[in-house]
């Protein structure tokens, strides 16, 4: 079939455009394992990366958290009291906490902030022809850019994950103390009464692979961007959308997979 | 202007050469030798391939067919680790520059000599540094952000972020474009002074008639993805060529 013809193709322009695309995905995300393990390691910008992404989303996530931890347990206090059944407050927020809202909140918050912000970085560097400059000065651009930022959102999202658990927890401990007046002692004990090993392993599990995806998706929009500034913003607009996407059917998958192990 | 000595060995030799985006033919037929130590202006409109040619050269793109013979090898046949060791021996000035904008100039300058030269000190990349900003004029600004910079500059310091590798082969792509007349005689004198001062072979693309006249050799005209004359300037443009002709007298009313 030939290239020069575009009206022909293998299946369909569709799906014959879906297979490149994903036969591309696959080659990216080999040649980010190939070069992780080979020489020379570009620590500096690693922990550069680390800082970008991990301190620099502190602000959002501390206030994401806590209000989260607030809101949820303002929102299920009334659902409880019905019953009689506040004392498991902290409880009910700890799981839903712990096993779900703090792994998710914290990758769509970094898909937003951390994978727009790569797209756009890689995409702008794109096309102003820096990652040329490096490729012509035989400095490998994707170990460079590629294997530290990607390398930087799996090792800070888990870290960010287990912050945002923390600060929504004492948001809610705030609210029930205000409302309850439980002491922290039991409001700790009655927490993690019901959270297991399985639980924190499974979140942080859920926060590596969401940490993967955001920088993977990220720079291969923006590494593979073309068409100017306008190509910019819709690698970063398309960074976010595809990581969220993918955020929410891993989630699925793992969750899955891991009930199967309980 | 210079005579060019044929005798000596060609530094970049290319043999039918073409490329092709989609249904678009940039490059058809391409043959080119640049030479030992000299300045090769290469001339033609926007969109005749000037830039791909050069991006091939350096093995940024590859070609559809034909052979790009660099210092004594087939670009296209190297493996990735002999073309970055090809690719230290070429220099490329972008016609943007492509400074990294998230860097100061001296880590734009550091950034490919630490990652080549691991033995050297700090206080000889500080030299090395100190040196090319001096060949280029711009000792005062290592610690300028690129958004810090005028074009003319920013064109300066990325002349010599390739120059921190000594390299013997420079690749320019169109220097002086969107610069005042002032700046680019002083581009135009600087491409001149590299040449001397570092030895090397060079690949000028423009469209730029004075740029050609001041720093080239040798000027070879492309038109339609192949080269139709070359030679010196004045016998260049001593033609009947409307082709040629259209090109020359669109430059002199500009």
């Amino acid at each position: 079939m030939s290239s020069k013809n575009s009206n022909n193709y293998f299946i369909s322009k569709g799906v014959d455009r879906f297979f490149l695309i994903f036969s591309d995905v696959v080659s990216f995300i080999g040649k980010f394992f190939k070069e992780t393990f080979r020489r020379p390691f570009e620590w500096n910008e690693l922990v550069k990366q680390s800082y970008e992404v991990g301190y620099k989303s502190l602000a959002l996530i501390t206030l994401t958290g806590f209000i989260t931890g607030v809101v949820f347990t303002k929102q299920s206090r009334p659902s409880l009291a019905e019953f009689g059944a506040q004392s498991w407050l902290p409880s009910l927020v700890a799981i839903a906490v712990i096993k779900s809202l703090a792994p998710l909140v914290t990758a769509i918050i970094c898909a937003g902030k951390v994978g727009s912000g790569i797209g756009a970085e890689l995409g702008s560097m794109r096309v102003t022809e820096q990652i040329d400059a490096m490729e012509v000065s035989a400095v490998k651009p994707f170990k460079y850019l590629v294997n530290t930022r990607i390398g930087a959102t799996t090792a800070m999202i888990p870290m960010l994950m287990l912050y945002t658990a923390f600060v929504s927890m004492m948001g809610s401990y705030l609210d029930i103390y205000l409302h309850e007046q439980t002491s922290f002692t039991f409001f700790i004990q009655s927490a993690f009464s019901k959270i297991t090993f399985l639980d924190f392993a499974s979140s942080i599990i859920r926060s590596i692979v969401f940490g993967f995806t955001i920088g993977a998706v990220g720079c291969y929009k923006g590494y593979h961007t073309t068409g100017g500034t306008q190509g910019v913003g819709k690698a970063a607009n398309a960074a976010v959308v595809t990581s969220m996407f993918l955020i929410f059917i891993e989630e699925v998958i793992i969750l899955q997979i891991i009930n199967y192990f309980r | 202007m210079a005579v060019i000595n044929k005798d000596k060995q060609q530094a970049v030799i290319i043999r039918g050469l073409y490329k092709s985006f989609g249904n678009n033919d940039v490059l058809r037929g391409v043959d080119l030798d640049l030479y030992g130590g000299e300045n090769l202006v290469v001339l033609g409109k926007s969109g005749t391939g000037k830039s791909v040619l050069i991006k091939i050269i350096s093995g940024l793109l590859k070609p559809d067919s034909g052979t790009v013979n660099v210092l004594g090898k087939e670009v296209a046949s190297l493996k990735e680790k002999e073309l970055n060791e090809l690719r230290l021996k070429i220099g490329f000035s972008f016609q943007n520059s492509a400074l990294y904008d998230s860097m100061t100039v001296k880590e734009n300058l550091a950034f490919p000599l630490v990652r080549h030269k691991t033995s050297l000190s700090r206080r000889e990349v500080d030299k090395a540094i100190d040196t090319v900003l001096d060949a280029v004029g711009l000792l005062d600004k290592k610690k300028q952000m690129p958004s810090e910079l005028s074009g003319g500059q920013k064109k300066r310091i990325g002349i010599a972020r390739t120059l921190i590798l000594q390299p013997e082969i420079m690749l320019y792509d169109e220097p002086t474009a969107g610069l005042d007349p002032i700046t680019s005689c002083e581009i135009n004198e600087l491409i001149n002074e590299v040449k001397i001062k570092y030895n090397t072979s060079s690949i000028i693309i423009t469209h730029d008639l004075t740029c050609a006249k001041i720093t080239g050799d040798r000027v070879a005209m492309l038109l339609d993805g192949r080269f139709v004359k070359e030679g010196s300037f004045e016998n260049v443009f001593t033609t009947e060529d409307e082709q040629i002709k259209s090109f020359y007298d669109y430059n002199f009313i500009q």
